[in-house]
């Protein structure tokens, strides 16, 4: 997928001026609320007019002020999955899957219907009411809904905002699988550089409406480890859980991590680690209280703002710590260096199983 | 019901038949404007707005008078009509013209409220899902609309069921021909031995009008539940 955007918009209480040329399979649209992301994705489906400018998707003009063209949205074959997820309540679930797919031309419609419904589990909900189903499900119905009418782009206007924490993490493997089974490129809009990470690869980062910069996700991720109260977000999938002294062991690629018990006792599952909870030590330590203290190689740094990135070596697996550039004088940390690095067990959050 | 005369039951029947033609002319009318109203922008909305809710403040002899005008042989309007062999002045047309006229805020306003319910994004999705304007329209809109118009409906065919002062100058009072049921209370309450006749009228009135009501309560009530 191509896609090239020029467009200028005045509103009362900010402007939008941008201009971009980004290619790519899963593009993301990161940036704040009230940054303008969602009037950007409302000019690329039609629902927003431009001042002037010019939308080219894969070479065809969508918009261009100099031309005088302007498809309408039902001409372009973008679909959206909106945050709130704009099911049809007068439609049951099946009813509302095919409403796109019978408006779409014959020649376009590649989407099987039955494997659809497979994939994103919803055999059971066909002929349920949209009042009936769960805030998850109706984020899977609303997402099935877009992928029927077979777009050529999908746009993902933070089609995880409305939900919390523990289906949000749910329901991107879905939208990440359904993407890629059924090969429609997508731009996703959201302002979690978690969610940025897991399902993007090219990041367009918006502030008050114009670009800042067109970058990786996980480059995103970096430059803005210093200036976020969080960190950078570590994130680890963890597998074979076993309990041993109250606490919970998990596998994490070859080394073993200790997790605090409660709320994380299942199996496997995704986690997040905050680079600020990583506790570098130039040497082995006699004794600590966090759990976890483990080997590593450093093998990167970097600057963000006022803070240093650290990337670790651990066995297979790579962390991100996060320290100020007085505390890597300090330690002499340089790449190659062997140091240790100190984890508490209950540094860790469950993001999804 | 015993103290009915057959000319009464001739009134109840051009009632029910008026109040029902009248709902059914209003009700395409009524969707357009509620729609011109919720969802499209142009110059002279406000216009339109006023127009549309005139008749809940004029007195309705205030309406007749206008309608009698607007429709009257001198009018170019009536003068076409004849001229096509049309004639509405002094017949149950008339009659259906002013309970229409007359209920027609009681409609859109109806019709408007629900239309303002409905989330702008299911349109926007309808859109982005490749449906044409007029597809939205009657495949989202349009079923979204229904309690609104089914609540507006009922409002309306209660109003037409008690018209009687725009009736009275468009249609006149013609027995068996224009005259329902307030107009047969009316010619009743004049004569100081037709008391009974009179009651039992306005209890069939009243009768009738319990029904339609309940059925809009019912149908108010969908509509607060579904919002």
């Amino acid at each position: 997928m191509q896609l090239s955007l020029t467009a200028q918009k005045r509103f009362v209480a900010f402007n939008i001026s941008a201009n971009f040329a980004v290619s790519g399979e899963r593009i993301g649209i990161f940036g704040a609320s009230g940054s303008g992301k969602s009037s950007l994705v409302s000019m690329v489906v039609g629902l927003l007019k431009p001042d002037s400018g010019e939308i080219i998707l894969d070479g065809e003009y969508l918009f261009s002020s100099s031309k005088g063209i302007n498809l309408r949205p039902e001409q372009r074959r973008i679909a959206m999955v909106f945050q709130q997820h704009c099911l049809f309540p007068h439609l049951n679930v099946k009813r509302n899957l095919l409403y796109g797919y019978t408006r779409c031309p014959v020649q376009y419609r590649t989407v099987d219907f039955a494997t659809l419904v497979c994939v994103l589990k919803l055999d059971g909900l066909l002929s349920r009411n949209i009042t009936h189903l769960s805030g998850g499900e109706k984020q899977r119905v609303a997402l099935g809904r877009a992928i029927m009418a077979n777009p050529r782009l999908l746009l993902m206007d933070e089609p995880l905002s409305a939900l919390d924490d523990s289906l949000r993490f749910q329901i991107i493997p879905y939208l990440k699988s359904v993407s890629e089974q059924f090969g429609i490129p997508y731009l996703f809009i959201s302002h979690s550089i978690v969610e940025m990470r897991l399902m993007t690869d090219t990041v367009l980062f918006f502030e008050n409406g114009t670009l800042i910069e067109q970058t990786s996700s996980e480059q995103l991720a970096r430059n803005r480890m210093g200036d976020t109260p969080v960190g950078y977000i570590n994130l680890l999938e963890l597998t074979g859980m076993t309990k041993r002294d109250g606490m919970c062991a998990y596998h994490w690629k070859d080394n073993e991590l200790l997790l605090s018990s409660g709320n994380q006792d299942s199996i496997n599952g995704l986690f997040e680690l905050s680079s600020k909870d990583i506790i570098l030590f130039k040497k082995h330590p006699e004794a600590i209280s966090a759990r976890n203290l483990l080997k590593c190689t450093v093998v990167g740094l970097f600057d963000s703002g006022s803070k240093l990135g650290v990337e670790l070596q651990i066995g297979d697996g790579k962390l991100i710590s996060e320290i100020v550039a007085a505390a890597a004088r300090e330690l002499e940390i340089v790449p190659g260096s062997v140091i240790y690095a100190a984890i508490k067990a209950s540094a860790f959050r469950r993001l999804s199983n | 019901m015993t103290h009915l005369a057959p000319s009464d039951y001739d009134a109840i029947r051009l009632s029910i038949q008026v109040a029902i033609a009248a709902t059914l002319l209003s009700l395409p009318f009524g969707f357009t404007v509620a729609y011109l109203i919720t969802f499209v922008k142009f110059r002279g909305k406000v216009l339109l707005e006023v127009i549309v809710n005139l008749p809940l403040t004029l007195p309705p002899v205030v309406i007749g008078y206008f309608l009698l005008i607007l429709l009257g042989k001198k009018s170019w309007l009536g003068s076409l009509l004849n001229d096509t062999g049309i004639r509405l002045i002094f017949t149950l047309k008339a009659a259906v013209i002013a309970s229409a006229v007359v209920g027609f805020p009681l409609l859109v306003r109806s019709i408007r409220i629900c239309m303002e319910g409905i989330d702008p994004q299911l349109i926007n999705a309808s859109r982005t899902l490749g449906a044409r304007w007029h597809d939205t329209l009657l495949t989202v809109i349009l079923p979204l609309s229904l309690p609104g118009l089914v609540a507006g409906s009922s409002l309306l065919f209660a109003r037409s069921l008690g018209e009687f002062g725009a009736t009275i100058i468009v249609a006149g009072n013609i027995p068996g021909v224009t005259q329902t049921i307030p107009m047969a209370i009316y010619e009743y309450a004049s004569s100081p031995t037709s008391e009974m006749m009179a009651l039992s009228l306005c209890l069939v009135s009243v009768s009738i009008s319990l029904v339609v009501l309940f059925f809009h309560e019912v149908m108010a009530k969908k509509m607060v539940r579904k919002g």
